[in-house]
């Protein structure tokens, strides 16, 4: 089991002294080389999974295990990947890559070996001495998943990596993560509100409810060409799961 | 190729500004000096025009005899090296404990709120009041003007950095604790590169106002300096005395900003070029 939470709950107290409970008696499973995605409703807890399993804060209760031990603080078997590229801007890209190897006693020149090993599985070769400024939206986001893979991590967390991005730099990027995900055959947590990138990049869905969130539902995706969401994308099937999601998640209650 | 295509866009662009950029910068350039000789020719011959002695204004020749006379008999470039050498000392001094706490202040945000009213309070007062009583505790030597210039300095870069340091981007600093990264590191790593920009408009700020506070010090005390000049020179009606001495700390000021600006441009090469 890559990852699991067992019936997880979390409660933030809030400036006014009142308790928020984001996320409520959470549990699902998450397997070895599986990439499962999160949707739901913005604010019913989706960052606080991607925090907790990252390790940046605790549960109030339960228990959330990476590879059948308890996540008790930053680990190293975790990377997780932002919205933001999160790239310093003051280091070139191949020095931005290193980065997490540095407090992980790894040698410099081997530091060095992975990051370009990284930079060339994500199609950078050649702008590793590019400083960030320099490139573009999605060249920096890969970057970042260059970064993110150099760790070596046992799972992959993705918080909504292409939601700044213009649409058809999306679906390429959607593309090029899909398929150095699948080579590199990580474990992969995606977080998305976006209903169709959920169904042509993963195996599994998670739908949470509004907060405090909890799994209303969890759909298997049983489609081919998960490395290839370009080609999952024009089958007649995306559009069924797509609107089974929108079921679950009771957005015509709410329209006005 | 989508993207190495829009990179080779991103590259030429900024080539294809940089024409006419330097046309009119050429131009402002132009300008300036035309303005500069305009405003030369009006000093030298308008007051003699309009009858007003030279004891109240001189002109740029007087002026020019008048440097000549300082450097042979009043010794100026003793004076004026003393001026800088404190400039240059109490500008490294404060800046130097401004950036320190500014730090410290910013890693502790208990001690940060206990201490601001204090710091806006010292923020506010008019450091350069602070010179008579120097003198006062510490003598005529070199220290009241180098505590006026350290006090003067030490501010702007405080509260330039602590701003900084509050606005460090949370994302980042969680992505070097996920990295296992120590406090020192993600301090070294993440937070202090981060707040570079800010220190060094402070330190840009401190520079002008460095040479404010050894000209009060010198003003007030002491019988060595520019600022000694100047209020030498204005005992003696020697208006000339007192123009060249502005002169000249202004050349000190700038001298030291210029420097600056350079080094700023060397730190912060990686933010594009617009922002500067």
């Amino acid at each position: 089991m890559a990852l699991e939470f067992r019936s997880v709950t979390k409660e933030f107290t809030t400036g006014a002294g009142q308790n928020l409970v984001a996320v409520n008696d959470i549990g699902f499973r998450v397997n070895e080389g599986e990439f499962v995605s999160v949707v739901g409703p913005s604010g019913c807890g989706k960052s606080t999974i991607l925090s907790m399993t990252a390790g940046l804060y605790q549960p109030t209760r339960g228990e959330v295990l990476v590879s059948d031990e308890p996540v008790s603080g930053p680990n190293a078997h975790v990377g997780f990947m932002l919205q933001k590229d999160l790239l310093l801007p003051w280091r070139d890209i191949v020095s931005n890559v290193e980065f997490g190897l540095e407090a992980r006693g790894v040698a410099r020149s081997e530091r060095r070996d992975r990051a370009m090993a990284e930079l060339k599985r994500c199609h950078l070769a050649g702008f590793e001495n590019h400083f960030p400024y320099q490139l573009s939206g999605g060249m920096r986001q890969r970057a970042a998943l260059a970064r993110t893979l150099a760790i070596k991590p046992e799972i992959v967390l993705l918080d909504e990596p292409f939601s700044a991005l213009d649409a058809q730099t999306k679906l390429l990027l959607q593309n090029s993560f899909a398929r150095t995900i699948s080579e590199t055959g990580k474990t992969t947590l995606l977080i998305t509100h976006d209903l169709a990138e959920a169904v042509l990049m993963s195996d599994r869905i998670l739908v949470l409810s509004e907060r405090p969130g909890t799994v209303v539902a969890e759909i298997k995706v049983d489609l081919p060409h998960r490395d290839e969401p370009l080609q999952r994308r024009v089958m007649p099937e995306v559009s069924d799961y797509a609107a089974q999601i929108f079921k679950h998640l009771k957005l015509e209650e709410k329209a006005i | 190729m989508t993207q190495v295509g829009s990179m080779e866009t991103g590259a030429k662009a900024p080539a294809e500004v940089a024409k006419p950029v330097m046309s009119s910068q050429s131009k402002t350039y132009l300008a300036s000096l035309a303005l500069l000789v305009l405003v030369l020719l009006a000093w030298q011959f308008l007051p003699p025009a309009l009858g007003v002695p030279k004891f109240i204004i001189p002109t740029v020749t007087d002026c020019l005899i008048e440097m000549k006379r300082m450097l042979l008999q009043e010794g100026l470039v003793g004076h004026t090296l003393s001026t800088a050498l404190y400039t240059v000392l109490g500008f490294a001094i404060g800046s130097l404990l401004g950036a320190v706490i500014g730090y410290l202040l910013g890693m502790s945000e208990f001690w940060e709120k206990v201490l601001s009213p204090y710091i806006l309070a010292l923020q506010i007062a008019p450091k350069v009041a602070f010179a008579p009583l120097f003198i006062m505790w510490f003598g005529y030597n070199a220290m009241p003007k180098l505590l006026v210039t350290v006090l003067i300095v030490f501010f702007p870069v405080l509260v330039n950095v602590l701003q900084a340091m509050r606005t460090v981007d949370r994302d980042l600093v969680n992505l070097a604790r996920a990295y296992n990264l120590s406090r020192w590191g993600i301090f070294m790593k993440v937070e202090m590169p981060s707040t570079l920009p800010n220190l060094m408009a402070g330190l840009r700020i401190a520079s002008t106002l460095a040479v404010i506070g050894v000209t009060v010090g010198e003003l007030v005390g002491g019988n060595t300096g520019l600022g000694f000049l100047i209020s030498y020179g204005g005992g003696q009606a020697n208006a000339a005395m007192v123009f060249n001495a502005i002169v000249l700390l202004t050349v000190i000021g700038f001298l030291l900003y210029t420097v600056l600006v350079r080094i700023e441009e060397r730190v912060l090469h990686y933010l594009p070029k617009a922002q500067h």
